[in-house]
C-alpha cells in the first residue's frame, strides 16, 4: 500500500546515503519485534493449536484449526464478560467525558483563582500513580472505618452501618465507576478547556452582543468548535476503559466475587495464568486486540493527519 | 483570557457594585460567584482522597479505627512511615524498580530517539506504513499480550534466567517496546522543531555531520529527551499489569506489586490502614512531583492532532 502510493507533496529531502534512516529504525524495530511483535504470532499460533494438559508436559502441540475461537466463543461465562466490560467501559467513558466537559465549561466560567485551583487539585489526581489510588478509594470505601459509611451514616443512611461496598458486583462496580472517573476526568477536563481556550474571545463577544443567552453560545458556538477535540477524548475514554485489569484485580483484593466481578482482562488472566488454559487465553487475547485495533482506527488517521502536516 | 481585567478585581468588588443602583447586569455576577462556589466545591472533593491519603498516613492506627474520623491532623506521627521503611520488602522492592525503570528510559530514549529521527528527517519508502504500525502499537493494551509474554519470558528463563521470568532485563524489554512507540511519536514533534537548516549552516562552516549534529542539533533537543525520560519514567514506575504477571517471585516485585502485597499481608490481621497509606504516599509523592514538572507536554502530545484538525 505504502509503496504504491507516491509520497505526498512534501518537500523530498535528498540524503547522500538513502540507507541511514534503515539503519536508524532497527534498534526501534528489532525491540519492537522482540517484545510485541513475537508475543503476537505466539499468540495466533497458539491460538490454532491444541494446547492441553499433554502439552504442558512436552508432547507437541496439534494443529487444532479455528476449534479453541469455537469453544471460547460458545463458552457463555465469556460473553456475559465481554457484555459486562463494553457495558463497564462506555458508562465510565461516557460519565467521564460529561463530568470533564462539565468542569472545562467551569473553568472558562469562573475566576481566575478558582481556575488555577481547579487545574491544580485535578493535576494532583492526574498525577496519583493507579495503584495508590485505587489503594485510597479502598481505604475510603473500607466497611468498618471508612470515611464513606461514616459520612452515610451522618447524614441518617444507618443501613451503611459496616457496609461492604466491595462484597456484591453492582457495588463493586460502583465503587470501581467512581476510582476510574476520579483518575481519568483530569485529562480530559485539561484537554477539552485547552481546547475551548482556542475559541477566540471576539466570537464570544459578538455573539453576547446580539443577545446571545449562555445556553445559545454554548451549544451554537463553545460545542461545535470543540467538537474535535471531544471525539478523540471520548475515544481515547473509551480505549483506556476497556484496559482495567489493574483497577479491578486490585479492588477484587478485597473479597470480590471473582467470576461476578471479572472483566475482560481479568479474565484472559484468570483463563491463561489460573487455568493454564493458554489456547484459550490466546483467542481471548486476538480478540481484544482486534478490537483494541478497530477503535484505535480513527485516532490514529487523525495523528497521520498531524504527520502529513 | 481577555476576561482577567474583570476577573482580576478584588473579591470586594460585586458588593460594591451592587450597592450602585444602575447596576444593569447584576444576574451574570451573582451568576458568577455561584459558580465560583461550585469549583471550590468540586475542587475539595476531587482532592479530598489525595488530601486523606497524606492525612491517614500521618496519624496513628489506634486513632484510624475510632469510630468518629478527625479530619485534621490532630495525632500527628511518623512512626507510620517507619513501620513502612524498617518493614521487610520496601527496600528490595525500591532497588527493583530503579533497576527496571533506569534500564527501560535508557532504552526507550537511544532507541526511539534514533526512529524519531529517521522519520523526521528522511521521507523514504515503507516510512508511512512505519508511522502507522507505530500508532496502532502504542494503543496495544497488556491484557492483549501479557499471556504471551508470559510463555515467552517463562520459556527464555529455563536457558537464560538473565532475560526470563523475574527478571530485570526482561521486563525491561516488554516495558521498552510499550513505550518506544510513544516516545518515537512525541520526539518527532522535537526533533522536526530544530529545521535541519541550522545544521546544514554549521556544516558550511566547516563542521563535520556529526559534529553539527553533536553541538547544533542535539543540545537543542534536550528539553524533547528529558520530557519523553520522565513520561518513560512513569510509565515504568506506575506499570502494574505487566509487573503482576511477568514478576511472580515475591522478592523481585516492583513497588506497585509491594504496595498490593503489602495491602493483602495487613488485611491477615486486620488492615492496618495507617501503614498501608504511608506507604502509598511513599509511591505517590515521587510521582507526583515528576509528573508536574512534565504534564504541560503531555497534553498538548496527545490532543494536538485533534485540536489542529
Amino acid at each position: 500500500m505504502t509503496a504504491a502510493t507516491p509520497a505526498p507533496a512534501i518537500a523530498i529531502r535528498r540524503r547522500r546515503t538513502p540507507a541511514t534512516p534503515y539503519l536508524l529504525l532497527i534498534p526501534a524495530v528489532l525491540v519492537l519485534l522482540v517484545g510485541l511483535g513475537y508475543p503476537v504470532y505466539w499468540q495466533v499460533v497458539t491460538s490454532l493449536q491444541e494446547y492441553g494438559m499433554m502439552q504442558q508436559f512436552g508432547a507437541p502441540p496439534t494443529f487444532a484449526g479455528l476449534d479453541n475461537y469455537a469453544r471460547i466463543f460458545s463458552d457463555e461465562r465469556l460473553w456475559t464478560v465481554v457484555g459486562r466490560s463494553v457495558l463497564f467501559c462506555l458508562v465510565n467513558a461516557f460519565l467521564t467525558v460529561a463530568i470533564g466537559l462539565g468542569l472545562a465549561l467551569l473553568m472558562k466560567a469562573v475566576h481566575a483563582a478558582v481556575r488555577v485551583t481547579m487545574q491544580v487539585v485535578l493535576l494532583l489526581a492526574w498525577a496519583t500513580p493507579l495503584v495508590a489510588a485505587v489503594t485510597v478509594f479502598r481505604w475510603l470505601f473500607d466497611y468498618r472505618a471508612g470515611v464513606v459509611n461514616w459520612l452515610l451514616v451522618q447524614m441518617g443512611f444507618e443501613q451503611y452501618q459496616g457496609y461492604a461496598w466491595l462484597a456484591q458486583p453492582l457495588t463493586f462496580f460502583l465503587v470501581a465507576t467512581v476510582v476510574i472517573v476520579w483518575m481519568s476526568v483530569p485529562f480530559v477536563a485539561m484537554s477539552l478547556y485547552a481546547g475551548l481556550t482556542q475559541v477566540s474571545e471576539e466570537v464570544l463577544e459578538a455573539a453576547r452582543l446580539d443577545g446571545a443567552r449562555p445556553a445559545q453560545i454554548l451549544r451554537h458556538i463553545l460545542l461545535p468548535l470543540v467538537r474535535p477535540v471531544l471525539a478523540i477524548v471520548l475515544l481515547l475514554q473509551i480505549i483506556w476503559d476497556l484496559r482495567v485489569f489493574a483497577q479491578i484485580r486490585l479492588l477484587q483484593d478485597a473479597g470480590a466475587p471473582i467470576s461476578e466481578t471479572n472483566l475482560l482482562g481479568n479474565f484472559i488472566y484468570e483463563l491463561g495464568i489460573g487455568s493454564q488454559d493458554f489456547s484459550g487465553a490466546a483467542a481471548v487475547s486476538i480478540f481484544v486486540l482486534l478490537l483494541t485495533v478497530l477503535l484505535a482506527a480513527p485516532y490514529v488517521r487523525s495523528l497521520m493527519k498531524e504527520d502529513a502536516a | 483570557m481577555s476576561t482577567a481585567t474583570e476577573t482580576a478585581r478584588p473579591s470586594a468588588a460585586p458588593v460594591v457594585r451592587d450597592v450602585r443602583p444602575d447596576a444593569r447586569r447584576p444576574r451574570p455576577r451573582v451568576g458568577k460567584i455561584l459558580l465560583g462556589a461550585l469549583g471550590i466545591v468540586l475542587s475539595l472533593v476531587w482532592a479530598f482522597p489525595v488530601y486523606w491519603m497524606l492525612l491517614s498516613a500521618v496519624t496513628p492506627d489506634a486513632r484510624l479505627r475510632a469510630s468518629t474520623p478527625s479530619f485534621l491532623p490532630t495525632h500527628f506521627t511518623l512512626s507510620n512511615f517507619g513501620s513502612v521503611l524498617t518493614g521487610s520488602g520496601f527496600g528490595g522492592a525500591l532497588r527493583m524498580s530503579l533497576m527496571i525503570t533506569g534500564v527501560t528510559i535508557v532504552v526507550v530514549l537511544a532507541f526511539a530517539f534514533l526512529a524519531a529521527l529517521a522519520i523526521s528527517r528522511w521521507r523514504f519508502r515503507g516510512r508511512t506504513g512505519f508511522v502507522l504500525a507505530v500508532l496502532f502499537i502504542q494503543m496495544l493494551p497488556a491484557e492483549g499480550l501479557f499471556i504471551a509474554q508470559y510463555k515467552m519470558l517463562s520459556t527464555v528463563g529455563e536457558s537464560a534466567p538473565v532475560l526470563g521470568l523475574n527478571s530485570v532485563l526482561g521486563i525491561s524489554i516488554l516495558y521498552a517496546a510499550m513505550l518506544v512507540p510513544f516516545t518515537i511519536w512525541m520526539l518527532r514533534g522535537f526533533v522536526a522543531g530544530v529545521p535541519a537548516e541550522l545544521e546544514e549552516a554549521a556544516m558550511v562552516d566547516g563542521l563535520s555531520r556529526t559534529k553539527a549534529f553533536l553541538r547544533i542539533t542535539f543540545p537543542l533537543l534536550a528539553p524533547g529527551l528529558v520530557a519523553s525520560g520522565v513520561y518513560a519514567f512513569l510509565q515504568a514506575w506506575n506499570e502494574f499489569t505487566t509487573a503482576l504477571v511477568i514478576l511472580p517471585a515475591e522478592d523481585h516485585q516492583t513497588l506497585p506489586i509491594w504496595l498490593r502485597s503489602f495491602l493483602s499481608a495487613s488485611a491477615n490481621r486486620g488492615i492496618d490502614w495507617g501503614e498501608v497509606m504511608a506507604a502509598s504516599t511513599l509511591i505517590a509523592v515521587p510521582v507526583i512531583v515528576f509528573f508536574l514538572f512534565v504534564q504541560g507536554r503531555m497534553t498538548s502530545g496527545l490532543v494536538s492532532g485533534a485540536v489542529k484538525g
